[in-house]
């Protein structure tokens, strides 16, 4: 199974490398500068140049990363389970939860720095935000069971509020967690990116910043290639959690009886 | 002694008509302890609320339901109740949603794996305990909800139109399956239902209901002797049954 899903990758891995190929062909016959658009070899060039130096501001994005990141989930496993268990903080809550999503976070961030310092606690905190919403949301929607019928059985077993809870509402509401958690993680890293933008010494964006004001463009997108390598990865790894977390829906649809 | 229903009423407000409406009207009967009956009624004639009652998930305005001598109105957990869905669980194997109830009542995990098994066996569903219910077909997926329904070890079932959704062979086959299951262990059932054939090769008593309010229009006896070859409902006498059924309930 697992050599038939490579095999259905290598379209678009060729379609990839075809790409590459052209940009590299164009750049190259167009004559275009190097501080304008370098070539894919340049880039990869200013990757291997520049190892120590990325992979320093790397682990500083992680750091923040992961730390905004666990907390989000936390602080929304909390949120999501009170709101769910009671109605009326629901009502409370909720529509401070969308106006926390309609404030430009580019609007906040910089205020976050004033406040807290070029630390790491704000950028923590602008992930912190970012994430929060989308994992409540996805939690929210996956809890809140809508089956009568399912609920009335239990009732009838003589289930307590608590068993109704992890047997059925929490199970049910693990596949919507996961795609929050999946779109929450590739919103971290552009939140640890941004707030790093906005003043820091180190990380990915401060990385990012001094090499566009350098006209250094080939590290810029070296840059990029790191920032989107980082997000590609936490999202395989939650990928890879969720199938290990949901084997009923890992399972290979083509084995059913019907 | 059984499961007895006397003088239950029950209403609800609708606010279309902004008025309550009686759905039940001073419904009783008795079923024997050991026996099988049927309720048939015209749809939507309130069976799913007789249904709600007699699980315990609601509480009936006024009127008793007494099961073997106790009180039992709105309470939860004195019957096996198996509603029209399969409701299996899609997240848990085949063998971890029949043992739901038993978890739920906190039974004890060693003795229910041992008759869980043993009862897999006879449900022909033994090679696919460790399968999700995705993966089963629909008779497959009834067969767990009824098991399911056994394991939570109440001698009185509430099946309310459990073959409703198959198709008519494998619901055919599925009634002659149960019905061989019933003549071992003898629950008390209660058995929902609106197919008339079904209704007479499985009871020993058919009741039928009125139209909403729902009450009792009629209690017929079904002559046959347990356990009941399918052919009986070629002979004459079921002939007579069933259009006598179909006179109380086409009007």
């Amino acid at each position: 199974m697992i050599k038939k899903k490579w095999k259905d990758r290598i379209p678009s891995l060729l379609f990839f490398l075809f790409l590459l190929g052209m940009w590299q062909f164009l750049t190259i016959t167009a004559q275009i500068p190097l501080w304008i658009l370098p070539t894919p070899f340049q880039i990869a060039q200013a990757l291997w140049e520049t190892r120590q130096l990325l992979w320093m501001h790397t682990l500083t994005t992680l750091l923040e990363t992961t730390v905004g990141f666990l907390l989000a989930v936390i602080f929304s496993l909390i949120t999501a389970g009170i709101m769910v268990l009671s109605p009326w903080i629901k009502r409370l809550i909720y529509p401070f939860l969308i106006i926390s999503q309609t404030v430009p976070l580019i609007a906040i961030a910089p205020l976050l720095i004033l406040w807290l310092g070029y630390g790491l606690t704000p950028k923590i905190i602008i992930i912190i935000i970012v994430c929060f919403f989308p994992i409540t949301i996805s939690l929210i929607e996956g809890l809140e069971l809508t089956d009568r019928d399912l609920l009335n059985l239990l009732k009838s077993m003589g289930a307590t509020r608590w068993q109704v809870f992890y047997i059925v509402r929490w199970p049910h509401a693990l596949p919507s967690f996961f795609s929050g958690l999946k779109i929450a993680a590739t919103y971290s890293v552009m939140g640890a990116v941004i707030g790093e933008w906005l003043g820091s010494s180190s990380g990915l964006g401060v990385y990012l910043t001094r090499s566009s004001h350098s006209f250094l463009t080939d590290r810029v997108f070296a840059a990029i290639f790191t920032i989107t390598l980082l997000s590609f990865v936490y999202f395989t790894l939650i990928s890879a959690l969720a199938r290990i977390a949901l084997p009923w829906i890992a399972k290979d649809p083509d084995d059913n009886l019907n | 002694m059984g499961l007895t229903l006397q003088g239950l009423s029950k209403s609800y407000y609708n606010p279309h008509l902004d008025r309550q409406m009686r759905i039940i009207n001073s419904l009783s009967f008795e079923i024997e302890t050991g026996s099988f009956v049927s309720l048939i009624g015209p749809s939507g004639c309130g069976k799913s609320t007789i249904c709600n009652l007699i699980a315990g998930i609601e509480s009936p305005d006024c009127g008793q339901i007494m099961l073997d001598s106790s009180l039992i109105n709105g309470l939860s957990g004195n019957i096996g109740y198996m509603p029209q869905k399969d409701l299996l669980l899609p997240w848990r194997t085949l063998l971890e949603n029949v043992l739901l109830g038993c978890e739920i009542q906190h039974q004890d995990k060693h003795n229910a794996l041992e008759e869980a098994h043993k009862w897999l066996n006879q449900f022909g569903l033994a090679s696919f305990t460790n399968h999700y219910p995705h993966q089963l077909s629909g008779g497959m997926r009834q067969r767990g909800a009824l098991l399911r329904t056994i394991l939570f070890g109440k001698k009185t079932l509430l099946l309310d139109e459990p073959f409703g959704a198959l198709d008519a062979l494998t619901r055919q086959e599925i009634q002659r399956w149960l019905s061989s299951i019933w003549n071992q262990t003898r629950h008390t059932v209660l058995f929902i239902t609106h197919d008339i054939d079904e209704a007479i090769l499985l009871s020993d008593k058919i009741i039928v209901l009125s139209q909403q309010p729902a009450s009792v229009l009629q209690e017929l006896i079904v002559p046959f002797p347990q356990p009941r070859n399918p052919d009986v409902l070629l002979s004459s006498a079921s002939l007579d049954l069933k259009k006598e059924l179909l006179n109380l309930l086409i009007k």
